[in-house]
């Protein structure tokens, strides 16, 4: 349904004054999603993945070079067809109720997404219904609204039309256990009701409840593609097995309950001009071919890495 | 998966190609329009000086000459040269519109921060005053105080500073009362700073930018405005070469086919306050980090 | 010591008590967990522990005298979004200056040791990752000064591994300063690893 390949994308910047400098934050992003499929984007902040989903979307600002390809049901994106599909065939699920009309009742801004994705017919009364949202709330101005509320009307505004492919970016920062696990039932839900999701997150555990693949993101390069239960195969002791590229490993290795393992150095940032593979300052394996050429694609078990030491 | 190539094309380039960084940039262009308009002014401001008295006189030989390469605005029915006695008007009529924004500015300035740092009735106060001179019409308001202090230059000054200080101090207030509640303000005091170094070093290069880009924006009003109330003949005394006068004066010869006594005047009116208007967007542009970038 | 005795709290009158009779102590290099569902006020006690708001009822002391309402706060407070906790127009040196007193240089070793590249004193902050933030601004929280830290949700907005690098500096930090914690965290794993002592708000 979905490809990125090769997407990279660069700004222009203004420092102080006339003085003009060049950062790249995303370098080599590839990503498929099929339909039926959530795909969780994860990494860390400053690792592109808010960016990817505003290049899917055609919502970049205006002083950003785009080149590689971005390819929906068939057919490559251009900015034209992206104004086309925005919240037609393509919809995003904001971050928090901010992004809702403050002076509308929220019945209506659902109804008016689903006239707006050519669904008019679609059924408020239904859709409140399935994400258990009592019928008075439609009559509810936002700020009436409580957290948990406004995420289920934020997913339902999103659900409601003809949308393909589900854009959820940060869903889950901050929230408590339950309302997290509540709000990725929801997007798995729709997943399975034949559309694509790309969860955008940077919480591991959060993407392994609900994701059928899980794409690594590292200073703005796809580092690994893998199904969500390589993360699970036992292995070795500190990793597991399914798991090829050393940063995924160091991510999973990092979360308190699997070690709480810290690792020297910080991620690149976009100004650095890098040639070989991202991580390989912080990498302990990395040799003098790491540093002098990006690793290429190598497909491993179903999905694929970016590291010249993975073996299958 | 299908989008995975063995040679894999793009992984050849590890960074864009540098494009060429282009001269005429959009920073560049706003710069150098706010630099222009700016120019313009100053040399609208000092024109007095240049252009000397000597075009005021009266020349009775000269009278209701049409416009010409020795007269580019023509003479009036005096033989008074149009353009010097305009740029007199308009030099004259931004140092009172000046006056008249900065005297609103600090108005605004003062009671916007009083409002925000102070509060509960003193809020209310200046709040509610703000929104007593809203609801009344402007102009009305304009004549009322200019008529009770007798027109003049002090009646000018004042009528027009008294009523344009209102929408600075509800965005100073706005600003103040955002930033009170912002995180890094109340840690700053958590790290031993006292409220004059947190409103020098927080607020001020905060709000003053603001304040900055508030009064150069105030500048068409207040000139209009002025222009206006010695139109009307509430303003500036009849013999001062306000161009509000000489707005007025030439209305009386439009009639009789004396056009450039009207309409260099106007349009030199219009530029003025438009390059003003033009300075205040670039800079708030340039001065907003949401569009700084473009 | 730093304790808290009897706090209750509420935003107005008119409104329900969010915090009641809540009690705790944080003895010197100890690390207390505090875990509690959202909307049981577990930011808003942090925000009195440290002296941003004052309690309704109840008092909060440090060594048995009340904290101190003016200087350097010996009890410090970090946010979980640092972008709010940084003035956004000012570069990072500044930033960590705004903690010294008038004068005093950085220390660029200490500084180092908390995870800040010295390359990033001349950035502004809409340059640096939200992670490369937060460690800026728990730099600036841990001078010499500071006997008890309160961590509110400080690495909810990071992911694993950033995390893990912030806490292993803090926790270094706060042991050979015998510094107290009080961590703020809805991820109970996280707070089995990182603290000594749990409570349940």
């Amino acid at each position: 349904m979905l490809e990125v390949c090769g997407l990279q994308i660069a700004f222009t910047l203004y420092e102080r004054g006339l003085k003009q400098k060049r950062v790249m934050p995303i370098r080599h992003l590839d990503l498929e999603i099929k339909a039926g499929e959530v795909v969780a984007v994860v990494g860390s902040s400053g690792s592109g993945k808010s960016l990817l989903a505003h290049a899917v979307l055609g919502i970049l600002p205006h002083n950003a070079e785009v080149r590689g390809e971005i390819w929906f049901q068939g057919e490559r994106l251009t900015p034209e067809r992206q104004a086309q599909l925005r919240g037609k065939q393509m919809a995003l699920i904001p971050q928090s109720v901010s992004y809702l009309d403050p002076l509308m009742p929220v019945g209506s801004q659902v109804q008016l997404a689903a006239r707006r994705s050519n669904n008019p017919a679609a059924d408020v009364e239904a859709i409140f219904w399935r994400y258990q949202l009592p019928a008075t709330v439609k009559q509810c101005y936002p700020f009436q609204l409580s957290g948990g509320m406004a995420r289920r009307v934020l997913v339902a505004t999103a659900a409601i039309g003809s949308a393909q492919l589900l854009i959820a970016d940060e869903p889950t920062p901050g929230l408590h256990p339950e309302m997290v696990t509540e709000t990725l039932t929801h997007l798995r839900q729709l997943a399975d009701a034949g559309r694509g999701v790309m969860l955008i997150t940077h919480d591991l555990e959060a993407a392994l409840q609900i994701a059928d693949w899980i794409a690594v993101f590292y200073a703005g390069t796809t580092v690994e593609m893998a199904r969500c239960e390589d993360f699970r195969v036992k292995g070795n002791p500190s990793w597991p097995a399914g798991l090829r590229h050393p940063y995924s490993r160091a991510l999973w290795a990092a979360l308190p309950q699997n070690g709480f393992q810290p690792l020297a150095g910080s991620q690149p940032s976009s100004e650095e001009p890098i040639r070989g593979c991202l991580f390989a300052s912080r990498c302990s394996s990395a040799s003098e071919e790491c540093r002098g050429s990006l690793p290429p694609r190598q497909r491993l078990g179903e999905g694929w890495v970016r590291c010249f030491h993975a073996q299958g | 998966m299908s989008l995975v190539h063995s040679g894999d094309p793009q992984v050849a380039s590890p960074l864009l190609p540098e494009s060429k960084p282009v001269f005429w940039n959009r920073r560049r262009r706003t710069i150098l329009t706010a630099l222009g308009c700016g120019l313009l002014l100053v040399l609208v401001l000092l024109s007095p000086y240049g252009l000397g008295s000597e075009g005021l006189s009266t020349r009775l030989s000269e009278r209701n000459l049409p416009p010409s390469w020795i007269h580019p605005f023509g003479t009036d029915w005096l033989g008074r040269d149009m353009l010097v006695r305009t740029m007199h008007g308009l030099s004259l009529s931004l140092w009172v519109g000046l006056a008249a924004a900065s005297l609103s500015a600090v108005m605004a300035v003062v009671l916007g921060s009083l409002a925000a740092s102070l509060g509960g009735w003193v809020d209310v106060l200046i709040t509610g005053a703000v929104d007593l001179f809203l609801s009344l019409p402007h102009l009305v308001l304009l004549i009322l105080i200019a008529f009770s202090l007798g027109g003049g230059m002090r009646g000018v000054l004042a009528a027009v500073a008294l009523t344009h200080w209102t929408g600075l101090t509800r965005l100073i207030r706005a600003e103040i009362l955002q930033l009170k509640s912002a995180e890094y303000i109340q840690l700053a005091a958590k790290l031993g700073h006292g409220p004059l170094w947190i409103a020098r070093h927080h607020f001020l290069p905060h709000v003053l930018p603001q304040v900055i880009v508030g009064l150069i924006l105030l500048f068409p009003h207040t000139i209009l405005h002025e222009a206006g109330l010695s139109f009307i003949g509430m303003g500036l005394s009849p013999h001062t070469p306000a161009i509000g006068i000489i707005l007025s004066e030439a209305m009386r010869h439009l009639s009789t086919g004396y056009w450039w006594l009207g309409v260099f005047p106007g349009l030199a009116l219009l530029l003025m306050v438009k390059a003003f208007d033009t300075l205040g967007t670039n800079l708030h542009g340039l001065m907003d980090p949401r569009t700084s970038q473009e | 010591m730093l304790r808290a005795k009897g706090i209750s709290y509420r935003y107005a009158p008119y409104l329900p008590y969010i915090l009641e009779r809540v009690n705790l102590e944080i003895k010197p290099g100890e690390r207390l967990g505090l875990w509690g569902p959202s909307g049981r006020g577990k930011t808003t006690l942090a925000k009195i522990l440290a002296g941003y708001l004052k309690p309704v009822a109840g008092e909060v002391s440090l060594d048995g005298k009340p904290l101190p309402s003016k200087g350097f706060s010996p009890v410090q407070l970090v946010f979980q979004n640092p972008e709010l906790a940084i003035n956004p127009r000012w570069r990072i040196r500044q930033v960590l200056s705004e903690a010294l007193p008038e004068g005093q240089p950085l220390n660029l070793e200490a500084l180092a040791q908390q995870g800040v590249d010295p390359s990033w004193l001349n950035r502004w902050p809409h340059e640096l990752s939200g992670g490369e933030l937060q460690r800026v601004a728990l730099a600036r929280a841990l001078g010499s000064r500071i006997r008890y830290l309160i961590c509110d949700e400080i690495t909810a907005m990071l992911d694993a591994l950033t995390q893990a690098v912030i806490w292993e500096s803090l926790l270094k930090q706060a042991q050979t300063q015998q510094i107290g914690l009080l961590v703020i965290s809805h991820d109970q794993h996280l707070l089995s690893q990182v603290c000594d002592r749990l409570i349940e708000l």
